[in-house]
């Protein structure tokens, strides 16, 4: 303990120097920007400004990277409830008791409770993240390729169970994921695959021009040329602070969705999506009043925010201790430390502890930023709502372009989000997710590379897998949860997946 | 009848047929020792079963009929637009390919008025790569006249 409170010591000297301190204040400005703005969900933002970060060392890139995603998961609240608009997917439970309490006049409270709550599980799951990434980075020291392997089929099963709507779609998504990700040069032998002649895809495909396509482009094309909307509720400075009554009421859902948040942070999936959704059914099943959800019910707002910001720092611990991304965002964030010469994985704490504390200790200063920009300057995030789409979309696309192009100075990056723009367009409109996509192009070379050397590793046997105990019993794992997606084919019910994506649609189960 | 997971699940069976017929080009290895075309095989094997049970199992799925694509004209605009500036951003340069771009989705999509597309477009193009290239060092193309 001692020595994490020295650890921490260290990060702070790192989180509290000038420049870091205002590429943390950038970033959350930035993020709640992305969170506020429709069209612009935290991937894309992240994605777009990771050429930005090119001049800067590792540990300010990262530290505003990360100010982004915490950022937009604050912002996407306020249009939630102003306007009932979920800035990003995460706020979409927002909407429903944030904007009721909206509309009786309680916005001002609703976002009190919204930037309280995010703040408490933002900063109590930091210290979650803080006790837990090292000692699970240096459990991962054992892992060889077989172990790796077959953590890796665990996640990209994970993220397909949970995935809200049928599994089998999500599976099919991560196997398309994965093939994209087979395009480029076979780092073992040399072979350039499925590039016709395409320099520039030696490489591969880039998670930033497919993170982009898939999220901000489909967004685009999904929304542009919708009527924009045009009612407001505007709060004043002086209702901003809520009753006692309702401080009362918001206490244990912010204390439970910040618990949960941070669990299923730490799972391969859409976490904060999943926490949100996850914590007003919880909240729900617990009211002694269940009935005024959809009403205006405080614990309506303050369990889905707490657990969507907590889930943001739940998704860091594999990202930081294993080097395996849990999500798109994970993800984006991976191969932006890669982009930097950073490699994420159990050697990171004791290679850069600097980077490592200094982006904990980013995460503390952060939250306090967000917490202080959020309330008193919430009047001016919402004038930016009344920028007409028809104008703020073709802005949009701008820095899709610009952003793109920028990581690799590459026109072909902007070809592959457009592909992938058109593609993620009509997986939206067919109801499949889109991102096992972005994990499985990720993912792709280091499952593959994991394979092959651990075949090596055993002369080709692949009993490797199940005589190891951490790789066996992650595999073991793995087979759990395929049978337990298979189950709703074969008994033809709804598990509770389906019943998720129903909630979500906001359609009642027969 | 046509359902949503059917239309996808078709797709998704013909994409596995041709990166099977595309992956003969590449040496597969063996079991114990996959090749270059090893993992393609078997993902796009794996791709192929999902995609037809997804045909097979998804008569109850959405219809496809009930799928609106009322923003179409929108999404094939900006779809062009996207393409322009992939043909156009290390031809013309950035500024000018962004100011074209702009004013074609404001003047020509959005029908706003001359003076505003104008003026709107240029600003951000001008704005933006004084942002990115000129304070950032994020270096964006030139074009043959310097823009």
């Amino acid at each position: 303990m001692a020595e994490t409170l020295g650890n921490l010591a260290v990060g702070f000297g790192v989180a509290l120097s000038p420049p870091v301190l205002f590429y943390a204040f950038v970033g959350c400005v930035v993020g709640t920007l992305v969170g506020v703005l429709p069209g612009v969900g935290p991937l894309a933002g992240i994605s777009l400004l990771l050429p930005a970060t090119f001049g800067l060392d590792a540990t300010r890139a990262i530290v505003m990277l990360a100010g982004i995603y915490y950022g937009a998961m604050y912002g996407g609240s306020t249009t939630s409830i102003l306007m009932r608009i979920p800035g990003e997917a995460a706020s979409v439970m927002t909407c429903i008791d944030g904007y009721a309490m909206a509309r009786k006049g309680r916005a001002g409270a609703a976002l009190a409770i919204a930037a309280v709550g995010s703040y408490v599980a933002g900063t109590v799951s930091v210290v979650a993240l803080m006790l837990l990434a090292p000692p699970l980075a240096a459990f991962a020291l054992r892992f060889g390729p077989p172990e790796y392997f077959a953590l890796l089929t665990l996640g990209l099963l994970v993220l397909a169970y949970m995935s809200s709507g049928s599994m089998l779609r999500a599976l099919a998504m991560a196997a398309l994921g994965l093939l994209f990700g087979m395009i480029g040069i076979d780092q073992m032998t040399g072979y350039f695959r499925f590039a016709y002649g395409i320099v520039e895809l030696g490489d591969g495909i880039g998670v930033v021009p497919v993170a982009v396509g898939l999220f901000g482009l489909a967004e685009i094309l999904a929304t542009a040329g919708q009527p924009t909307p045009t009612e407001i509720v505007k709060p004043r400075l002086r209702e901003l602070l809520p009753s006692r009554q309702e401080w009362r009421e918001s206490a244990w859902p912010i204390g439970r969705g910040t618990v949960l948040g941070f669990l299923i942070g730490i799972v391969p999936g859409s976490a904060h999506i999943i926490a949100s959704f996850v914590s007003y059914a919880v909240e729900r099943k617990l009211a002694k009043r269940p009935e005024e959800f959809g009403r205006g019910a405080v614990a309506g707002v303050a369990g889905p925010e707490s657990a969507n910001n907590s889930a943001t720092s739940g998704a860091f611990v594999p990202m930081l201790a294993l080097g395996v991304p849990s999500g798109p965002i994970p993800a984006v964030m991976l191969a932006a430390l890669m982009v930097h010469g950073v490699s994420p994985g159990p050697l990171l704490v004791t290679q850069q502890p600097e980077l490592f504390w200094g982006f904990i200790a980013s995460m503390y200063v952060g939250n306090v930023v967000l917490l202080i920009l959020n309330l008193p300057l919430v009047g001016v995030f919402v004038n930016l709502l009344r920028v007409p789409y028809p104008i703020l979309y073709p802005s949009i696309l701008v820095f899709c372009i610009l952003g793109v192009y920028a990581v690799n100075s590459s026109v072909v990056d902007i070809w592959i989000m457009l592909v992938m723009g058109a593609l993620g367009y009509v997986l939206r409109k067919l109801d499949f997710e889109t991102a096992p996509i972005v994990l499985g192009v990720v993912l792709a070379p280091m499952l593959e590379m994991a394979l092959r050397q651990s075949l090596a590793m055993s002369d080709g046997r692949y009993a490797i897998f199940v005589a190891r105990p951490i790789s066996g019993v992650l595999l073991a794992g793995a087979a759990a949860l395929v049978l337990l997606g298979l189950r709703p084919l074969v008994t033809r019910t709804l598990d509770w997946r389906a019943r998720l994506a129903l909630a979500a649609k906001g359609e009642e189960h027969p | 009848m046509l359902t949503t997971d059917r239309v996808a699940g078709g797709a998704l069976v013909l994409l596995a047929l041709f990166t099977l017929w595309e992956s003969r080009r590449l040496p597969l290895g063996s079991l114990r020792q996959p090749g270059p075309a090893g993992a393609p095989v078997v993902l796009a094997l794996v791709l192929l079963g999902l995609g037809a049970v997804l045909v097979l199992t998804g008569r109850r799925a959405a219809a496809l009929s009930g799928v609106g694509f009322p923003e179409w004209r929108h999404a094939v605009a900006i779809l062009a637009v996207c393409a322009f500036a992939a043909l156009a951003l290390e031809r013309l340069g950035y500024r000018a390919t962004v100011t074209l771009a702009l004013a074609c989705l404001l003047g020509v999509v959005e029908r706003k008025g001359i003076v505003f597309t104008a003026v709107f477009s240029l600003a951000l193009a001008l704005a933006s790569f004084l942002l990115f290239d000129t304070l950032l060092r994020v270096p964006l193309p030139r074009g043959p006249l310097g823009l």
